[in-house]
């Protein structure tokens, strides 16, 4: 194993992520999109979609998938360096329990956290007056969550000495979600749904765009371990078995 | 056929050896790459914009709006 090898096995399997990312994203979410958009033209407010810069067909195909399959991209990068510092440092575990924690631990600091606060829009529910304010909110959201993610694992292991390794995870989770409560509670909320938006569609979208991220991380986090682990593996003998020597 | 354990490996893992000496620039523009692509998949021509008009976004606008990025 090393970082070169884990690096690229990241952004391998972090592209296969996209593509299920894509399947989910369009499964689920092109239906409450298309709805929201419906929603917006009807309206005729805000952002408008009429010029066709960029057809909805290739929107929702080509440009849905080019877009999960970068993002897949990019986040299985990190997440192959993000191994290589975890592995056999946050712990005792196998590539495969490894893969699966430091997997969980990208969704719940990168998606469920900042979804909390800042959860996703679907068309025609975001003012573009606060757009700025909303993405620099945003990304703060997920700097503080990945950073405190990090405090938290160190926290944990220098309270594994003295609590032993159940309570120093239980103590250093519990400051965690302390710490990210408090800073859920201060920051602002900025919300300009418009007046009449179906609430249903409102659901469905964040559902959708919850589980979007949710395809990603999982397949990271199970694929990865089991690529790692298979090519960790010494050679075993039984490939040979029942083949003529 | 074996399977090995997936929560407590019979030998303790050995970590991954990061000579962070020779890999940190390497680390740093990969990283500097990584947030350039997930710029232009989330942010570009929004708030800030490198490329005039409105086509990148509209490109990836469903995969922006459903992975979770503030958009207009």
């Amino acid at each position: 194993m090393t970082v070169r090898s884990l690096l690229v096995k990241g952004m391998l399997v972090g592209a296969v992520a996209g593509v299920v990312a894509f399947l989910v994203a369009s499964v689920f979410g092109s239906g409450p999109v298309q709805a929201a958009i419906d929603f917006e033209s009807a309206t005729a407010g805000g952002h408008d979609h009429g010029d066709e810069l960029v057809s909805r067909a290739v929107q929702s195909t080509v440009g849905l998938a080019t877009a999960t399959i970068v993002y897949g991209l990019a986040i299985g990068g990190f997440f192959g360096i993000a191994f290589a510092i975890a592995y056999g440092r946050i712990g005792r575990f196998s590539p495969r329990a490894t893969a699966a924690l430091v997997g969980l631990g990208g969704f719940v600091t990168t998606a469920l956290v900042p979804f909390l606060k800042y959860p996703a829009n679907p068309p025609a529910t975001g003012d573009p007056a606060t757009l700025d304010q909303r993405t620099v909110l945003h990304l703060l959201m997920i700097v503080i969550a990945v950073g405190a993610a990090i405090v938290a694992v160190s926290l944990g292991r220098s309270l594994r000495a003295r609590l032993g390794d159940w309570n120093a995870t239980l103590a250093a989770v519990g400051a965690y979600v302390l710490f990210v409560g408090a800073v859920l509670m201060l920051l602002p909320s900025v919300e300009s749904v418009p007046d009449g938006f179906p609430a249903l569609v409102m659901w469905e979208f964040r559902l959708s765009s919850l589980g979007t991220q949710l395809a990603v991380w999982a397949t990271l986090g199970l694929a990865f371990g089991a690529l790692v682990e298979r090519a960790a593996a010494p050679a075993t003998p039984r490939e040979r078995v029942g083949a003529p020597s | 056929m074996t399977h090995p354990t997936v929560s407590a490996p019979a030998v303790a893992p050995v970590p991954v050896a990061i000579p962070w000496r020779t890999l940190a620039p390497w680390l740093a523009f990969a990283s500097v790459l990584g947030v350039v692509l997930l710029y232009f998949v989330g942010a570009e021509q929004g708030v800030l914009s490198v490329i005039a008009g409105e086509t990148v976004h509209e490109f990836v606008h469903d995969g922006r709006h459903l992975l979770g990025f503030p958009c207009h």
